[in-house]
């Protein structure tokens, strides 16, 4: 019996395996950045769902407000100008967590129990078992997690897990006036995607295509963009987003490594205890040491 | 009990190396992890209509309790209403942060009047302000009805008086309002439809 309303496929720093027999459909939410108009509903509906209020902000010159994502603002409409074969293209795209497949915060983490991964996908951080060491910002390569200042936890983007486990949509997907954000199994979302590319071929757009990087073993939030060969254009979006190879190296050969080390302390230890036996003073040492003390 | 020294190091260092072990992850700790409850599971659920624009979306409002007699309602969450025709469950971020306005200490809870003369703002009873009102709608449109206009022709206005009706009023509650005023002679009709 599973006592959880969603099944975990994954939990950070946990070495026993999650239960797999039951099948869970993988879900995704589709940001279709060519039908966004940058409105900020989504920003304003997950704030007001997940119980958030950020500090009122200031002007930074651009349409950026909050200018980042912060331990408050779990997603923030990114607005970027860019000349694009002589025309001026105003590209507006919703930032947040991309729920990766092979989620770099995740094996990032030394908390057990602070980051989950969801069998439909979800990666969720528990802030009650947060240890606050910020190894998720380091894995993540999004550049998504953020720690409060207050209470030294990580936060991010939940994909509202507590209404998907419920059976309803995100927040921000079921606010948005245009329909830009879907939400639906991925292959469902896939399937819509490919509606949109060819709606946005047809209209000039080459090299429309869908932005699902397999660096990360593909993503849970996915996004159509106009210019897939080039998504830095969009304030900096990876073009081939990897796992920082220190992650691995820290996972794959530093742990086990000190891991063994410290074992062998121990072992080294005991056999100096059976060979050589403890500490004794002989009382020649004994009265020499009172004698320096008496002087 | 009776700890002798040595005792008291062994159990210390049993105690540190155990917790050394679990801590390097050896220790199978139960794959447990709940997502947040839902918040809305057992909340009184009222249906209503946005009330800042003209494209009057529709809106579920969620609020404590189950309007049992000893339980206080309290609105904690406003979303979009998938049945609503004309916003099929979107909402604008202004729509998307109602709560806030309905929280807002800047919200009019009650009738307000500003006497003439008088720069302060005096809070009267909903009874007050209807009477108030009347009176002075009676005192207007006694002394400025149009019955006849210069041709002799019968008309029926009062020119003086003006009413901006709401946006998000359905097609009944619109169509009452405008047999009460029309009935009444008035000709400034409006509505705050527009953004």
């Amino acid at each position: 019996m599973a006592l959880q309303s969603l099944d975990i496929a994954r939990r950070s720093a946990t070495t026993t395996p999650a239960p797999g027999a039951r099948q869970t459909t993988e879900v995704a939410k589709l940001i279709d950045v060519s039908t966004c108009i940058g409105c900020k509903a989504c920003q304003v509906a997950c704030m007001e769902w997940n119980d958030l209020r950020d500090e009122v902000g200031n002007c930074v010159g651009v349409y950026d407000n909050p200018a980042d994502l912060t331990d408050k603002t779990w997603t923030v409409m990114r607005f970027a100008e860019v000349e694009q074969g002589g025309r001026l293209e105003w590209l507006i795209r919703k930032d947040g967590c991309m729920h990766c497949a092979d989620p770099g915060c995740l094996k990032a983490c030394p908390a057990p129990g602070a980051i989950i991964q969801y069998a439909n996908g979800i990666v969720d951080f528990h802030q009650e078992n947060c240890i606050g060491c910020g190894y998720c910002v380091t894995g993540c390569p999004f550049n998504i997690p953020r720690i409060s200042k207050e209470d030294s936890k990580a936060y991010k983007c939940s994909l509202c897990s507590d209404r998907v486990a419920v059976g309803q949509a995100p927040a921000c997907v079921k606010t948005c006036p245009t329909g830009a954000i879907m939400f639906g199994s991925k292959e469902q979302m896939k399937e819509h995607a490919d509606k949109r590319i060819r709606d946005l071929k047809s209209r000039g757009f080459a090299n429309a295509g869908l932005y699902d990087p397999q660096g990360v073993g593909g993503t849970h939030v996915m996004y159509v963009l106009h210019h897939v060969d080039k998504p830095q254009l969009y304030s900096d979006l990876p073009k081939d987003p990897a796992i920082s190879p220190l992650v691995s190296l820290w996972k794959g050969m530093a742990k086990p490594l000190a891991s063994l080390a410290l074992g062998a302390v121990a072992l080294g230890s005991l056999f100096h205890y059976v060979m050589k036996g403890p500490n004794e003073v002989s009382k020649e040492s004994e009265r020499e040491a009172e004698k320096e003390e008496s002087q | 009990m009776q700890v002798t020294r040595r005792q008291f190091f062994k159990i210390c260092s049993a105690g540190l190396g155990g917790s050394s072990i679990a801590m390097l992850g050896y220790s199978p700790t139960a794959a447990l992890a709940e997502v947040r409850a839902f918040k809305l599971a057992k909340a009184t659920e009222t249906r209503n209509m946005c009330p800042y624009c003209s494209v009057s979306c529709g809106v579920l409002i969620y609020s404590t309790g189950d309007k049992s007699k000893n339980s206080k309602a309290d609105i904690f969450h406003i979303e979009g209403d998938p049945d609503n025709p004309v916003s099929r469950g979107t909402l604008c971020p202004k729509g998307a942060g109602l709560l806030d306005m309905v929280k807002s200490p800047n919200r009019l809870k009650y009738p307000e009047v500003r006497e003439p003369g008088s720069n302060e703002w005096k809070r009267i009873s909903w009874d007050e302000a209807i009477e108030r009102i009347a009176k002075h709608m009676k005192a207007d449109r006694d002394a400025n009805f149009v019955e006849k206009n210069d041709a002799g022709v019968t008309v029926n206005r009062w020119p003086t008086f003006g009413f901006l009706a709401s946006s998000a009023a359905g097609n009944e509650a619109g169509y009452l309002g405008k047999k009460v005023l029309r009935g009444l002679g008035v000709i400034g009709i409006d509505t705050q439809a527009r953004i």
